[in-house]
């Protein structure tokens, strides 16, 4: 098996979890888009090209309040600008890539691909084809919230309420998972702490704007402790 | 949405707006030089957006913050950090947390 082949089956495998995580938000969705009025085909066009899963449902409670078309899509705006975090974060790790890579890693950029591909960017190995890893979690992702998308529009009504399954805990636990290799010096542990800690505190924030204050609240705290205490390893 | 022209140009806008956000400065990473400095800076964003997702994910649950043993997903976050932090294996985490929370919940579901 060639490189790029590995690299990617690497990134859908490592992405599973976030993929169990996803399926019950999927269906959910299908679901109620099913119940708002928007047709089959706005629906699977939405989970096909707009593919950013806070965004959808948000939309889909304003379609049902009957809000007005741009407002719906200036709220998109706002409850995306997250990604702009994750945009720049992974610059330094596509830059030297063609525009059409770089046309589809930004496509598919979402809050699970970024968790999965910029832990893979940050190993210290040279392989020259960690895009790959990024390429293939982006695509199980894609595939599976537009099965979960259809299944929720198909048969949703018949499928037992599926946010209580607690399949979304895979999320939470792969995250835990992934935060502790950054816990490695003091700036890091206090910047994951102001981070947890103003994220309860604007928990009330609408459209993920109290993810986009916590996590700059975070970052902030972390480099005042960097330049405080030094960044020394422990 | 009452008709499909409304529905296109929703579906259309939600699009291009998304895509506003993720793309542009990807697109332009070719000309962009970032300092040491600022790659510092960046160094902290995952582990810090990873806790603002996932703390009120475990925490709060239907706008209320619940931090007692009827919270299993809190149980079952405390267990996947013990474990992590313990033996540093990601999948074990995920297991032992997946594990750790569904027992909770059923047990917390029969003891109703």
């Amino acid at each position: 098996m060639s490189i790029p082949q590995s690299e990617f089956l690497a990134g859908c495998r490592a992405i599973v979890p976030l993929v169990i995580g996803a399926i019950p938000f999927g269906i959910i969705f299908g679901t109620l888009a099913a119940s708002s009025g928007l047709s089959f085909t706005a629906t699977m066009a939405m989970s096909a090209f707009v593919f950013a899963g806070s965004a959808q449902f948000i939309a889909i409670g304003l379609i049902t309040a009957g809000t007005v078309l741009p407002l719906i899509v200036l709220t998109t705006f706002v409850v995306n600008l997250r990604h702009l975090l994750y945009s720049v974060s992974i610059v330094p790790h596509v830059q030297r890539l063609s525009q059409s890579w770089k046309l589809v890693l930004g496509f598919w950029l979402t809050d699970e691909v970024f968790a999965i591909a910029i832990a893979r960017y940050n190993q210290e190995d040279s392989s020259r084809y960690k895009h790959w890893y990024q390429f293939g979690a982006s695509v199980f992702m894609y595939v599976n919230w537009q099965i979960c998308t259809l299944v929720g529009l198909t048969i949703g009504h018949w499928i037992p309420d599926a946010t209580s399954w607690g399949l979304d805990f895979a999320m939470s636990a792969t995250f835990i998972g992934m935060i502790i290799p950054y816990l490695k010096n003091r700036p890091m542990i206090i910047a994951v702490l102001i981070a947890s800690i103003v994220s309860v505190l604007t928990h009330e924030l609408p459209h993920q704007l109290g993810l986009i204050v916590a996590a700059i609240a975070g970052i902030s705290a972390g480099i005042i402790a960097e330049r405080w205490v030094g960044n020394r390893d422990e | 949405m009452n008709s499909a022209m409304n529905e296109f140009f929703l579906i259309f806008g939600m699009t291009l707006v998304t895509f506003l956000v993720r793309y542009p400065v990807i697109g332009m990473s070719g000309r962009i030089k970032l300092s040491p400095q600022f790659l510092q800076v960046l160094s902290y964003v995952p582990p810090a957006v990873l806790a603002a997702i996932v703390v009120p994910a475990v925490l709060i649950s239907e706008n209320t913050i619940v931090i007692d043993h009827t919270n299993a997903r809190l149980i079952g976050a405390i267990a996947a950090l013990w474990v992590g932090i313990w033996r540093k294996n990601l999948l074990l985490t995920i297991g032992v947390g997946m594990l750790v929370f569904f027992t909770w919940q059923w047990m917390l579901a029969i003891g109703r």
